[in-house]
């Protein structure tokens, strides 16, 4: 059987800062949801039900929120199902939604995620002793450099490539006003000079800690039809594997990759840095831009840094990368893979403001999760599969 | 759409306490193992994974990650996850299946409720601005439900203990049951309230427990098994979270699913009544009558293991059709505060 046509029919996002206490959490939601709608010209009565999206309910202390936020989402009555798959999981809840269309199931389905830093201790969180498993007590950053350094060792990239991730990073986010930083006079000096973090990361080269949410809404052919530039969903994948095993390669994730391949494959698409016009990935670090680049498929094991140090990923480049300003520019967590989502049809939209790269018709969403081990990805394109 | 079906089902035994870690997951490997193996299958013929599973019943963040290490995801698999009962796990892979990607599912929920205290955690699912803060338990709000159907003579301290009863001496033939026995009604009418005026019969017992599921759609169902357990409806929907806006006497969400998921005709209905008087207000709710056989595996009040109880009651409804002594059953799940997120799952055997 041949899948239903599914396509965003409008995107919503708040204005991400470090510290919303002017909403609660309804509120956050509300806001990205309203903008959503008017985007997508429905009103309440033209949903079907309603997906969200949030990373551990540890953050914010509140166990399956999603519950007592059900009235504020306008899902009473509706069908609500609640997604977690870790940091992947907006980019999760956007493919579950879009499931839920393809399936036949409904006609149109809201998709919310969001992450209120401020309410949380995230770090708390994340510092619970387990049996058997190695504590990480330093961070999200102390994870991860470590796959850094391998990756510099493996490639031979140079050690500026990071800072030149960052600078264009931030660039890009001062041209959004719903990013949470705005640096529009960062310099690559400033970046070299910022404090060294975990080493190879610096703190200009790492992602802030945001209050924000995403919204999207997905509708099938028929909705898409009255819509007036919806962003046609041409291929979802989703992989996951475990955190270690013998043999695993953190810096290149087998899951990664197989899900790139069957994305790809999905959507027809060959030559990925060709065809593809701009992509938003989950770059929470600077450095995992030519890493995922790689992993993506966009290029060989070990030259995704070159293709970051041509310019060829800032805007004007040949694949715009994260012309958002990204995860380095705004991290809610369980929003923030949504917001990959979501730009990358705000782009084939036409609908990216300051930050749209000329003539979108193909891009990619991405986010990842865990331990590098749960990925999920979208194709999104201004032309009907 | 396209014909689906439960194919497998495995249970681990409900235990007031486990002495795995506080997820739980060591309860999943054995049964991964019995709902594969009975079906000639192994992890590489599972298209699509999904779980339920809760970060606070573990107490700790990301508790569903060390499930998914324990599948031994080696190639890596397509799978997701939900904060909630395996019921809503079972609904995403039921939706996967749906839109032809994949020909089969594992399904799989599992929780700890020994690992913290059960009514205290559950608090945290309230309101956290107006109403957590109070720390109103899971027995309380329960209790707030009894106490309106007692008063607006929806039900009696008498029918809620006699549902007690029939669960009890249900579960005497159920292996996996955590609570059986033969109690009469006086006996248990003469016992003291645990939260007025809720007895300890009336409310569920903490249980760990997991469950496995497997689906599988059309000739791949039909390969499987010799009488596939075809679901004919699933639907779920989700009331207020605001108790005092709510007819805690009614639960509309159950009826909105039941009307999506169809319920005509269903001999066995497995219900997710984790307190005596919630199982009267399905029951009246779905309108089953005399003729409906209700929850013959003894249900949550014999043994509740959180974010599995859901799930189990669709492998017990779907075993009746697997081993061909039900034509037609339905199982139903509930999840949140008193009753708050209701789905039901209607199944049928086709000759």
């Amino acid at each position: 059987m041949s899948k239903i046509v599914a396509a965003v029919l409008g995107t919503g996002q708040t204005h991400h800062k470090a510290k919303r206490p002017d909403v609660s959490i309804a509120g956050l939601c509300r806001e990205a949801i309203d903008r959503a709608m008017l985007d997508a010209q429905v009103g309440w009565d033209d949903i079907d039900a309603v997906v969200v999206g949030k990373a551990p309910d540890f953050f914010e202390g509140v166990m399956m929120p999603e519950l007592f936020l059900a009235d504020a989402l306008g899902a009473v009555g509706k069908p609500l199902l609640r997604v977690h798959t870790a940091g992947s999981v907006g980019g999760s809840t956007a493919i579950v939604a879009t499931s839920l269309v393809q399936a036949g199931v409904h006609d149109r389905v809201l998709a919310v995620a969001w992450e209120k830093q401020s309410e949380s201790n995230a770090m708390w969180a994340l510092s619970i002793p387990i049996p058997f498993t190695m504590p990480v007590n330093a961070g999200a950053g102390g994870y991860f450099a470590p796959h850094v350094r391998s990756y510099i060792r493996r490639s031979g990239a140079p050690d500026y490539i990071g800072s030149m991730v960052a600078v264009k990073d931030r660039l890009n986010g001062a041209k959004n006003p719903y990013a949470h930083l705005h640096q529009p006079d960062i310099t690559f000096e400033s970046v070299q000079a910022s404090q060294m973090l975990w080493d190879p990361i610096r703190y200009d080269e790492t992602c802030p800690s945001s209050d924000g949410a995403c919204a999207v809404i997905i509708g099938n052919a028929k909705a898409a039809k009255a819509s007036p530039q919806p962003a046609w969903i041409h291929a979802t994948a989703m992989r996951s594997e475990p955190t270690t095993y013998a043999g695993r390669d953190q810096v290149n994730p087998k899951a990664g990759r197989e899900a790139a391949t069957a994305l790809w494959k999905q959507a027809g698409i060959t030559d990925p840095l060709a065809e593809i016009d701009c992509a938003e990935i989950y770059v929470p670090f600077s450095w995992f831009e030519p890493m995922w680049l790689e992993n993506l498929g966009f290029v060989d094991e070990g030259k995704g840094w070159q293709l970051t140090e041509a310019g060829e990923t800032a805007l004007g480049g040949r694949l715009p990368v994260n012309p958002s300003g990204g995860v380095l520019s705004s991290n809610p967590i369980g929003a923030s893979g949504m917001l990959r989502f979501a730009e990358a049809a705000r782009q084939v939209m036409g609908r990216a403001d300051e930050h749209q790269v000329g003539g979108a018709r193909k891009a990619l969403g991405h986010a990842y999760g865990g331990g590098s081990q749960f990925f999920a990805m979208w194709v999104v394109g201004s032309e009907q599969p | 759409m396209r014909d689906v079906a439960v194919v497998g089902f495995a249970q681990s035994p409900q235990v007031r306490r486990t002495d795995g870690t506080t997820n739980g997951v060591e309860m999943l490997i054995p049964i991964l193992a019995e709902a594969m193996g009975g079906l000639g299958i192994g992890k590489h013929d599972i298209g699509f994974w999904c779980s339920g599973s809760s970060d606070y019943l573990a107490g700790r963040a990301f508790s569903f990650i060390s499930a998914i290490d324990a599948l031994g995801p080696v190639p890596p698999i397509n799978e997701s996850h939900v904060e909630a009962d395996g019921a809503w796990a079972l609904y995403e892979a039921w939706v996967k299946l749906q839109t032809g990607e994949v020909d089969t599912a594992l399904v799989y929920g599992f929780g700890k409720s020994s690992a913290g205290d059960l009514r205290r955690t559950l608090a945290l699912q309230l309101d956290p601005y107006t109403l957590a803060p109070l720390w109103p338990d899971s027995v309380a709000v329960a209790g707030l439900q009894a106490r309106a159907g007692l008063e607006s003579g929806a039900w009696s301290e008498h029918d809620m203990a006699e549902v007690a009863v029939r669960s009890r001496r249900d579960a005497q033939s159920n292996p996996y049951a955590q609570l059986t026995g033969s109690p009469d009604v006086e006996e248990l009418l003469a016992q003291p309230y645990l939260s007025d005026p809720l007895r300890r019969h009336d409310c569920a017992p903490i249980t760990d427990g997991a469950a496995v599921i497997v689906l599988a759609a059309e000739d791949r169902a039909r390969d499987l098994v010799e009488r596939p357990a075809w679901i004919t409806g699933l639907a779920h929907a989700v009331d207020s979270a605001h108790l005092g806006a709510r007819d805690l006497t009614s639960s509309p969400s159950t009826v909105v699913a039941a009307r999506r998921a169809g319920v005509d005709g269903v001999e066995i209905a497995e219900l997710q009544a984790p307190f005596t008087h919630q199982e009267l207000l399905l029951r009246r709710e779905l309108g089953l009558g005399a003729e409906v056989r209700i929850t013959p595996s003894g249900g949550a009040l014999a043994g509740n293991p959180m974010f599995a109880a859901g799930l189990v009651r669709v492998g017990e409804a779907a075993s009746h059709i697997l081993r061909g002594s039900a034509g037609r059953t339905l199982a139903h799940a509930t999840s949140g505060p008193a009753l708050q997120q209701n789905m039901i799952c209607a199944m049928e055997g086709r000759s």
